[in-house]
């Protein structure tokens, strides 16, 4: 085995130093050994070292770290015993690397072909004319738009998704023996997500190309890898072939990645001395930036027409891909930003459209939780600091009561007493998220609107705030909006649910209709990319395939704005008159032409 | 108190120890410093002009054939109590002004800044010339214009900081708390710009006492027989051919004074540094 072994790694060790000067290892005692043409895939969480042994690879430690022991071969390479000159030879040639964020790693200001030929050319491996007839050729591969003409583009002219496409069009024109690619979807939305795989596995195959996959998403990794190597905190968990794996895992660490990736359903029983009368009401708001015009609608309209209600101590979940405009819904409701129309309601009472005008007890009642801990919390304070204010502010707490009462909260949220000074920069990200969490729980409020609490958090990490989240719901009855991009963990938190699509209600209706299909087209496109956890899934998808064709759109505002991607799209129909909003028989509200027969059952 | 000062003081880096040292050095000059003189400001004290270092003036005599010595260690309270005095009232009237525009939104931001940008269009040298033309020159008088000629310029980069502050997810959270915008500017805001302020407040400084020497050259700024570092450089100019130790000194005060300034705000700890 180890003698047909392309790529061999044996006890490596990468050391880092911190600010006392001490060394420590980062990652020790990695082994792992791929053969030519097999898919490895580097599972963990963040701070797990996957990134950092991805790196090793390419003969490069971080600022700071060390390769410190154990050997590294890549084909007749010995990437430990290269110089500079030998590892820079190698690199972008022999191994290519591709990154988490495509749109960070193209030079704006260059076009896309100068950019994907450069490898060829700095390698002096082709002439310019046959580096862009091969580019062409894989641009085609990847299933990317205009193939021919796509390369005269610049960065900012492209998507997300395409990006990662084109990276990786960069990467393989020199026919790398190796391919690293660090986390190259987790930056997408899902319907963008298995689009970008499929193109990867479809020239990953075709080519024969050797790559090392990293992840922290099993289900990802189960469509593209031949083998699994599960890492926690720098060392080498389990590793195997990829369907022992996720079949039969034997280690306590991958069981627990296994089942934070599959969401939990966490149902929450409604408290039942509570008053049936909602305590959130959205009713025909448009909303959007710029100016607003003569015909009632701002100039870059964002949602249009939501109507929305949430019960007392009810979850609503909100999703939709970015873009979507479910960031603005919150926005609006915390006041943030005026509706152009339509009227939001708090208990019945009219809430005033911006921030002017709210009492300080509707302020109150209604907390904002931001997605992003790193920036939601003031660096410059302590986690006192920010959990006292709110307790000054609205209770008129102040010394040792509200010290008592920031001591109860931290309990509350399972966060250390000692942390109390502590500035939130030494905090780990799911300390942050809790501390935005117990900021909004410090004003004692009725309605929390969560905006992607979860998303930039690991998935066990996400998984605990969850839990945490649906005991605080059962505890002290508060109703939440749960803002999420993440369709699973929507259907298994939230009563009810409303997707969004380009700021538009697309279905709506509570859990239980959305476990069984029919779906409304988008609804159906967005739970079927999400990645299933077994070998296959990827090729039997039906999500994200080519809609078929329709004649031009007629110029009516109302028309379906899911149409240029719909899967069940009708020409002479869709493409012509505006879709109505009727009840499915299993209960939810679509926006769409077809009832129940002619949409995708699955 | 002293404990901890002093514990912070053993934390800063080489450079830092050394920034503080030296404007500790000079602050107890200002302080200090006219209590030492050996000679009075103003007395001729020596027989030759330009004298070299010698027992009875360690630092020699000047074009007049006084104490440089005692010139400088009378002189010291001038540059660093104006220039310090002045650099902190331009950048706490700047940053005031920057905080109040940034959240007080177009109708209050338009205004200020277009009015900054005027202010900073008037030559700084011109505008003091006029004021000293008009009400004569007063040590009250040289430390307004110092500072309203510094004022434009903090205000310019504390807004640009301000404002995007106040785009941060923190200052939107504490907005939909419904906090009021002094405290969303006092609170929030401000301890985030801090670092970046204090570099700027060693720029100012520096540019405040080349602004007060500049005056002095000009015989506009402290009045003779008392001067300030600046005006111990001019006066002396004409001992430049002759590397008298009359110009070097102030010359080389003025140096330490300034890099010392800056070293010190560069070594505190600020964001970067991962605290």
């Amino acid at each position: 085995m180890t003698a047909m072994a392309h790529v061999e790694v044996n006890n490596l060790t990468v050391t880092a130093r911190n600010a006392a000067g001490e060394t420590f290892p980062i990652v020790s005692g990695i082994d792992f050994a791929l053969k030519r043409g097999e898919v490895l895939a580097l599972i963990g969480e963040s701070g797990s070292g996957k990134t950092t042994i991805a790196l090793t690879l390419l003969g490069h430690a971080r600022p700071g770290a060390t390769i410190a022991a154990g050997s590294i071969r890549v084909g007749d390479a010995d990437l430990r015993a290269l110089d500079a000159k030998g590892l820079a030879h190698l690199r972008g040639n022999r191994i290519a690397y591709i990154a988490q964020s495509a749109a960070a790693a193209f030079n704006p200001s260059r076009t896309i072909m100068d950019q994907v030929v450069e490898p060829a050319l700095v390698h002096g491996l082709m002439s310019r004319a046959t580096a862009e007839a091969k580019a062409v050729e894989l641009f085609g591969a990847l299933a990317l738009p205009f193939p021919d003409t796509i390369g005269a583009r610049y960065p900012h002219q492209l998507s997300g998704g395409q990006l990662q496409r084109l990276m990786a069009a960069m990467a393989l024109i020199t026919d790398p023996e190796l391919v690293i690619l660090d986390e190259p979807t987790t930056a997408l939305d899902v319907t963008t997500q298995i689009e970008v795989l499929r193109a990867f596995k479809a020239v990953v195959l075709e080519r024969g190309a050797t790559a090392i996959y990293v992840s922290h998403d099993l289900a990802v990794v189960a469509q593209m890898a031949d083998q699994i190597v599960v890492l926690n905190q720098g060392r080498i968990r389990e590793a195997g072939a990829a369907a022992q794996i996720l079949h039969s895992p034997a280690d306590d660490y991958t069981r627990t990645l296994m089942a934070a990736a599959r969401p939990a359903i966490r149902p929450t029983p409604r408290q039942a001395d509570l008053p049936a009368a909602p305590l959130l009401e959205i009713r025909g708001v448009t909303a959007g930036y710029g100016r607003i015009g003569k015909d009632g609608q701002p100039r870059v309209p964002v949602l249009r027409d939501i109507n929305l209600t949430i019960e007392r101590g009810a979850t609503l979940g909100v999703i939709g891909e970015s873009g979507s405009g479910k960031s603005t819904i919150a926005r609006l409701v915390a006041g943030l930003l005026p509706p152009a129309s339509g009227q939001v309601l708090l208990d019945g009472e009219p809430l005033p459209p911006g921030l002017a005008g709210r009492s300080r007890e509707q302020f109150r009642r209604v907390q904002l939780v931001f997605q992003n801990a790193d920036t939601a919390l003031n660096p410059a304070h302590s986690v006192g600091r920010i959990l006292e204010r709110p307790l000054a502010f609205y209770h008129g707490l102040t010394g040792n009561a509200a010290h008592m009462r920031v001591l109860e909260l931290m309990d509350l949220i399972r966060l250390p007493r000692n942390l109390i000074d502590r500035n939130v920069g030494g905090l780990s990200g799911g300390q942050k998220q809790r501390v935005n969490l117990a900021r909004a729980l410090a004003a004692d409020p009725q309605l929390i609107l969560c905006d992607e609490v979860t998303s930039a958090l690991d998935t066990v990490v996400g998984a605990a705030i969850l839990d945490l989240m649906a005991e605080l719901r059962r505890e002290l009855g508060i109703a939440t909006m749960f803002i999420s991009h993440d369709i699973s963990t929507v259907r298994a938190i939230c009563d009810d649910i409303l997707v969004l699509y380009s700021g538009t209600m697309v279905e709506t209706g509570p859990r239980a209709a959305f476990q069984t299909s029919p779906f409304h087209p988008y609804t159906d496109l967005l739970i079927g990319s999400v990645p299933e956890m077994r070998a296959g899934w990827l090729e039997e998808s039906h999500a994200g395939r080519a809609p078929p064709p329709v004649g031009a759109a007629s110029d009516h505002p109302d028309l379906c704005r899911f149409l240029p991607r719909c899967a069940v799209r009708v020409d002479g129909l869709c493409n012509i008159t505006p879709p109505p909003r009727h009840p499915l028989a299993k209960g939810s509200r679509i926006l769409c032409h077809h009832g129940d027969e002619g949409l995708i059952p699955s | 108190m002293i404990a901890g000062a002093f514990h912070r003081a053993m934390a800063l880096s080489v450079s830092g120890k050394i920034g503080l040292a030296l404007m500790l050095f000079w602050l107890l000059i200002a302080l200090f410093g006219p209590m030492l003189a050996p000679y009075p400001v103003g007395a001729f004290v020596a027989y030759d002009v330009f004298d070299g270092s010698s027992a009875a003036h360690w630092l020699g005599s000047d074009y007049l054939g006084r104490d440089v010595l005692s010139r400088l260690l009378s002189g010291a309270r001038y540059t660093v109590g104006l220039a310090a005095a002045a650099a902190m009232l331009a950048s706490a009237a700047g940053t005031a002004l920057a905080l109040t525009a940034a959240v007080g939104g177009p109708k209050i931001d338009e205004p200020l800044s277009r009015f900054m940008d005027m202010l900073i269009s008037i030559p700084s040298k011109i505008f003091s010339l006029v004021l000293v033309a008009a009400f004569g020159s007063s040590l009250p008088l040289l430390l307004l214009i110092a500072a309203i000629t510094y004022v434009p310029g903090n205000y310019r980069i504390a807004r640009a900081l301000a404002v995007n502050l106040a785009q941060m997810d923190y200052v939107q959270v504490a907005k939909t708390r419904g906090e009021g915008r002094f405290h969303i500017a006092t609170a929030e805001i401000l301890p985030n710009m801090i670092h970046p302020l204090l570099a700027d407040f060693g720029l100012r400084f520096v540019f405040i006492v080349l602004l007060l020497s500049g005056l002095s050259f000009l015989g506009l700024g402290v009045q003779p027989p008392d001067a300030d570092l600046g005006s111990l450089v001019r006066e002396n100019i004409s001992g430049l051919g002759e590397g008298a130790l009359a110009i070097i000194a102030p010359a080389v005060a003025i140096a330490t004074l300034t890099v010392g300034v800056n070293l010190l705000i560069d070594a505190l700890p600020g964001r970067s540094k991962g605290r």
